[in-house]
């Protein structure tokens, strides 16, 4: 119990140790940015008082972080120590009290953009993963219980193909077939019901194809098993075998390649949502943060989808080793 | 190696020729627009047609492969290289070294999901081929460091890495002469995937306007130029022959690296 408990604080540990340095990552970002970011935002024809002004906004007259290697007028660099008067201080400060800044552009705050934007990529990321179970499942079953027979071999190639296959290919083919040539879905937007369906299904053909292959191997591996030989010296159908006792058992590493997708599925919506023009956080990483150069958002962008993913994969781990005593025991 | 093994390596010779002969394949210049042949659909002066300028699809199609390939090979040797080292630094000292390495530095990277990493690292810097490929690399060494470490635990063991002590050898000549050689051959499976998501990963971020700027014939570039409603409609071979070019390449390496682990791993060979 006391080893369990250790053993908990210390991946709690790690958590927190990680989670730290992926914000602190993320706001030493726009230190990358070449030449001035007051500059690259206003452009050339700021005046020297409007940048001055725009510097002061935004803390970028101040120092990144607590020390630096400035250059003095002669251009010898020397070691200087700001003390807590810096940005990543006050970012932190910030985050703390829930504030991720003013977008550079519009002056909203970034959090309030962000909280706008969240429930639609959520909503795109889990009806694309709905759309892959409900695909993987049965061909993955179809393609395990018929393993080496020719339909295993196609099922193997079409999910291959499945996985090579681009989202900005076969979104803009969809787009051509179901709104261009027939005319029955929009090309883009969110405003109809009907409108996720095109989206989604962009997103989630890769993933359906991962799943597909996760799910035979799964079945494979379980049919061998001895309690397969029960069930059926009992005289149960092959249906109920396979799908009320090796799906049941052979389900549980794809719950967990589902919660490892998650974020996945949260970084491949950039482009999902670039191409249907899905106003969600990809959209505004795209189109209002890194088109615009609207540093501010880009930042609250980055922070929201790899903190999420984060949380979805410790979710995950959590609810594995629940789900599997195994695991739990070693 | 499986048939689907030996067709990945053909499709692959097929576009490593046509990007090192680019110059003699291609039938047009790439650049050369003729807005009087603007949508021109596939035929025996323009093979793939020709895009919304009037560019002739097939020759950038052709010269499209140079970028892919190379972006693809420079970003696997680069974090194939750096990922074996650290990789093998923390499996084979073990203990803190290993503990900061793999349970701290592999899960930050790791944190990020997919290209979102590099498509905030390229946001930052401002696009380009170099700031692409280098933003490809930071991502991609992390694959390569976890799997040698991973061997290198796993082969350190072995007897004749014992011996090798027992003689008197140095940390570096045990690491370099008689584990890695023995620890190296997944990373052959895992280069020739890493080849695919290289190609996929530089098409996506030129799709975004994050890789190399339009003019240049990058297959995402063109992809991004052909989805627009109006194109869609009046040329969709401008959007097809570019994505079947990436979907074929993709594939290609997907079937190289799956025959490839069946063929090293003989547990999983059928034959």
């Amino acid at each position: 119990m006391k080893r369990k408990i250790f053993g908990v604080l210390r991946r709690l540990g790690f958590l927190v140790l990680v989670v730290w340095t992926v914000v602190s990552l993320v706001t030493l970002l726009i230190e990358l940015v070449p030449g001035d970011p007051a500059m690259a935002v206003l452009g050339d024809q700021a005046t020297a008082e409007q940048l001055a002004q725009f510097r002061v906004k935004h803390g970028l007259d101040r120092p990144p972080f607590f020390f630096g290697i400035p250059a003095d007028e002669s251009g010898h660099r020397h070691f200087r120590w700001y003390g807590l008067n810096n940005r990543y201080s006050d970012y932190w400060r910030a985050i703390l009290h829930g504030d991720l800044g003013t977008s550079f552009r519009t002056e909203r705050p970034v959090f309030e953009l962000i909280t706008e934007r969240y429930p639609a990529t959520i909503e795109l990321a889990l009806a694309a993963m709905f759309i892959a179970v409900c695909i993987a499942i049965p061909l993955g079953v179809v393609a395990g219980k018929n393993r080496g027979k020719w339909t295993d071999n196609a099922l193997s190639v079409v999910a291959l193909i499945g996985i090579s296959l681009p989202s900005f290919v076969i979104g803009p083919m969809l787009v051509y077939v179901f709104a261009v040539k027939l005319g029955w879905l929009a090309p883009s937007g969110r405003f109809a019901w009907s409108d996720i369906i095109l989206p989604a299904f962009t997103l989630g053909a890769a993933l359906s194809a991962i799943l597909t292959r996760m799910v035979r191997s799964s079945v494979i591996e379980e049919l061998g098993e001895p309690y397969v030989r029960t069930a059926r010296a009992k005289g149960l159908s092959e249906r109920t075998v396979v799908y009320k006792h090796v799906l049941k058992n052979g389900l549980i590493p794809v719950v967990t390649v589902l919660g490892l997708q998650l974020g996945v599925l949260l970084a491949g919506a950039i482009i999902t949502e670039k191409i249907f023009g899905w106003p969600g956080l990809g959209l505004l990483l795209v189109e209002d943060g890194i088109a615009k150069r609207d540093y501010s958002v880009v930042q609250g962008c980055v922070l929201a989808i790899s903190t999420t993913y984060i949380i979805a994969n410790t979710l995950t781990d959590v609810v594995y080793r629940w789900l599997d005593p195994r695991i739990r025991v070693s | 190696m499986s048939r689907l093994g030996i067709i990945g390596i053909v499709i692959v010779a097929a576009f490593v020729l046509v990007a090192l002969l680019a110059p003699f394949i291609a039938t047009h210049d790439v650049g050369a627009t003729d807005l009087l042949l603007r949508y021109a659909p596939p035929s025996g002066a323009h093979w793939f047609g020709t895009d919304s300028t009037g560019r002739d699809i097939f020759s950038r199609v052709v010269f499209g492969a140079r970028i892919s390939l190379e972006v693809g090979i420079v970003v696997v040797v680069v974090s194939a290289f750096f990922g074996t080292i650290v990789g093998a630094i923390a499996g084979y000292y073990g203990g803190w070294v290993d503990r900061f390495m793999s349970g701290y530095i592999f899960n930050v990277f790791l944190a990020f999901p997919g290209l979102l990493l590099a498509i905030a690292l390229v946001a930052f810097l401002g696009a380009g081929l170099n700031k692409l490929i280098f933003a490809l690399c930071i991502i991609g060494w992390v694959g390569y460091a976890r799997l040698i470490r991973a061997q290198v635990l796993k082969v350190r063991e072995y007897d004749f890495v014992n011996a090798a002590r027992a003689l008197g050898a140095g940390d570096l000549r045990i690491l370099t002469v008689h584990i890695l050689p023995n620890a190296i051959q997944p990373l052959i499976v895992q280069a020739s995937l890493g080849m695919a998501g290289a190609v996929l990963s530089e098409a996506s971020l030129s799709f975004l306007g994050l890789g190399v700027p339009p003019p240049a014939p990058s297959w995402g570039v063109m992809i991004e130029e052909a989805r627009d409603l109006s194109t869609l409609q009046a040329a969709p071979h401008a959007l097809i022959f570019p994505g079947l070019a990436i979907a074929l390449t993709v594939l290609a390496f997907n079937f190289i690296g799956d025959g490839l682990r069946e063929y090293l791993d003989p547990r999983q060979r059928r034959r």
